[in-house]
């Protein structure tokens, strides 16, 4: 369990003051696998590094397992740190030693005999899938590997909570997909309460029960993630989540683009689906009721916790009026729509 | 041609070699000496200048400047100067101002700031990102120097001893002033003094492989340690 309460993180730079993070409360509970989204710059990456302390809120709580983090001693947060695991995007190996002993480091930090240390290296190494590469050195591994490596020398010393600073950031997908796959199968085996950073939605999607977007330093929503996504209330978290989703107009059909209808020439239309529009097929539906041909451009639809939800940019194709009207019943129907030109 | 006349001369001067093999052994003694000693002062004065270090893992301003000031002014006094400028220092350390155990002490007093400055840097090239791992997961700073810093920058460290030593066997030709010995010693009196163009020559000869042997087995080492 983790509560983040009331933090507040400030840099000074020379006469500039940066509000990094303003008023941050969050509570994960035990178990939970939480994700915190937000574009770069956006206070993320500073909010992990709050939670285990890596930097000092200005003010604020951070209280982990019922202990106020900021109130410990240097030794005293020393040793609490060791309950608190903590993964990176660049994975910060040591490159002197062999995986083994990456993930022998926090053992031998906690003293910890070397008969002890090799039977749980050996147990991290099963779990992650690594037994053959024991005395491997990372540069001699992929991306994934180094990740499961960092992920095993994390678990080494029993945490409760495994912090993901932008895990999965320098992975291709299928590796992505493979690292989640593994942090979903230890926080079921082990009941640990994951907080992940990322900017990508397929990690949230993929794996997280909770999210929160983070802004500008300040949290904007959280929730289930099926909520967040098809429902924003925010205009920043309806913002990011569009970012995310957005299709831009082809360089060749914006010099086409007509910004009045002419002769011969058809509306292009962005359809945003949210969680508010009516689930049924209404492409097809506008595309028979009103006799015009649907001609899709692009779209990125997405289905997160029951809800459909995504933008598509498509040609309506048929008589001005019939065009109109489908764009009238779109709306009844809850889709957003926009004309962004017409088409010759 | 050269060979030639160095062969010849090598027949005819078995007392010259006696010297040279003498002066040989008084440059091993010299370089090694001093850069082990030096060593020992100079490794942990890198890692306090690299620790206190701004937004350093144990950061102190006043402690780095002054650390930072008596490394520079040790680095910017010639070594010829210092050589001669320390002799009651010398003299209270190994009882004599002259000899080769005395050329130690300037020698060793030379390199301390050298490596210091180099180990610093070798210490620089070890990523953040992984002591602020060790952090993360609960080293103390004593574990983040031992476990951490020291082992990553060892290829970096081992580099700054070839570099050192390398730099210290041309410092030592300066030993002679102090009557220190060495092959420098033997080339300047023999070769420049006495005009015998042969001697300075093997001399010379000497030392460029004495710089080999170090470069290479320093290389070999690095290639050894170094994981990257």
């Amino acid at each position: 369990m983790i509560e983040i309460i009331n933090v507040n993180k400030v840099f000074y730079q020379g006469e500039h003051v940066i509000h990094a993070l303003t008023d941050i409360n969050l509570t994960i509970p035990q178990g939970c696998i939480y994700g915190v989204i937000g574009s770069s710059g956006a206070g993320k990456s500073t909010l992990i590094r709050c939670v285990n302390l890596l930097e000092r809120p200005t003010s604020g709580k951070i209280i982990v397992d019922g202990i106020d983090l900021t109130q410990l001693s240097n030794q005293q947060l020393t040793l609490t740190r060791r309950k608190i695991g903590m993964i990176f995007q660049h994975f910060n190996l040591l490159s002197s030693r062999t995986v083994f002993d990456n993930i022998a480091l926090p053992l031998e930090l906690a003293g910890i005999s070397k008969k002890a240390i090799k039977v749980k290296v050996d147990s991290l190494l099963d779990l992650v899938g690594l037994n053959d590469k024991s005395a491997t050195y990372p540069a001699n591994l992929s991306g994934g590997q180094k990740q499961r490596v960092a992920i095993a020398r994390a678990l080494s010393s029993d945490p409760k909570v495994l912090l993901c600073d932008e895990a999965t950031s320098a992975l291709d997908p299928a590796t992505t997909q493979s690292i989640l796959e593994l942090l979903r199968k230890i926080n079921q085996t082990l009941n640990l309460t994951i907080l992940l950073i990322t900017h990508e939605m397929a990690v949230v999607k993929g794996i997280c029960s909770e999210v929160a977007i983070i802004g500008n330093g300040e949290l904007v929503e959280q929730g289930r993630v099926g909520d967040i996504f098809a429902h924003p209330k925010t205009p920043l978290a309806h913002q990011f989540i569009r970012s995310t989703l957005d299709l831009t107009i082809p360089e060749d059909y914006r010099h086409r683009l007509l910004s009045a209808r002419t002769e011969k020439s058809y509306p292009l239309v962005r359809l945003e689906f949210t969680g508010a529009s009516v689930d049924a097929p209404l492409i097809s539906q506008v595309a028979r009721e009103f006799n015009i041909d649907i001609s899709i451009l692009s779209s990125n639809m997405d289905y997160v916790g029951g809800v459909k939800f995504g933008l598509m940019l498509a040609e309506f194709f048929g008589p001005e009026r019939a065009a109109q009207q489908a764009i009238a019943f779109l709306k009844a129907h809850k889709v957003e729509i926009e004309v962004l030109g017409y088409v010759a | 041609m050269l060979l030639d006349s160095v062969f010849s001369w090598w027949a005819g001067n078995e007392r010259m070699i006696g010297l040279l093999v003498e002066a040989l052994g008084q440059t091993f003694t010299m370089v090694f000496a001093s850069g082990f000693i030096g060593f020992i002062f100079g490794i942990p004065l890198g890692v306090i200048l690299h620790l206190s270090k701004e937004s350093g893992l144990l950061e102190n301003r006043s402690v780095n400047k002054s650390v930072g000031i008596v490394v520079n002014i040790g680095r910017s006094v010639p070594f010829i100067i210092l050589l001669v400028a320390i002799i009651p220092f010398t003299r209270f350390m190994v009882g004599s101002s002259i000899g080769t155990a005395a050329a130690i002490v300037p020698l060793t007093i030379a390199a301390i700031p050298f490596i210091a400055r180099l180990v610093e840097g070798a210490l620089l090239e070890v990523p953040s990102g992984l002591v602020e791992a060790a952090q993360a997961m609960g080293a103390k700073p004593r574990q983040i120097i031992s476990k951490v810093l020291l082992p990553e920058a060892l290829p970096g460290i081992i580099n700054a001893v070839t570099i050192t030593l390398v730099t210290l066997v041309g410092y030592s030709a300066m030993a002679g002033t102090v009557g220190g010995g060495g092959l420098g010693d033997v080339g300047i009196r023999y070769g420049y003094q006495r005009f015998d163009g042969t001697v300075m020559l093997i001399t010379v000869v000497i030392l460029v492989i004495f710089v080999q042997i170090i470069q290479s087995v320093g290389d070999h080492l690095v290639k050894r340690v170094d994981h990257r």
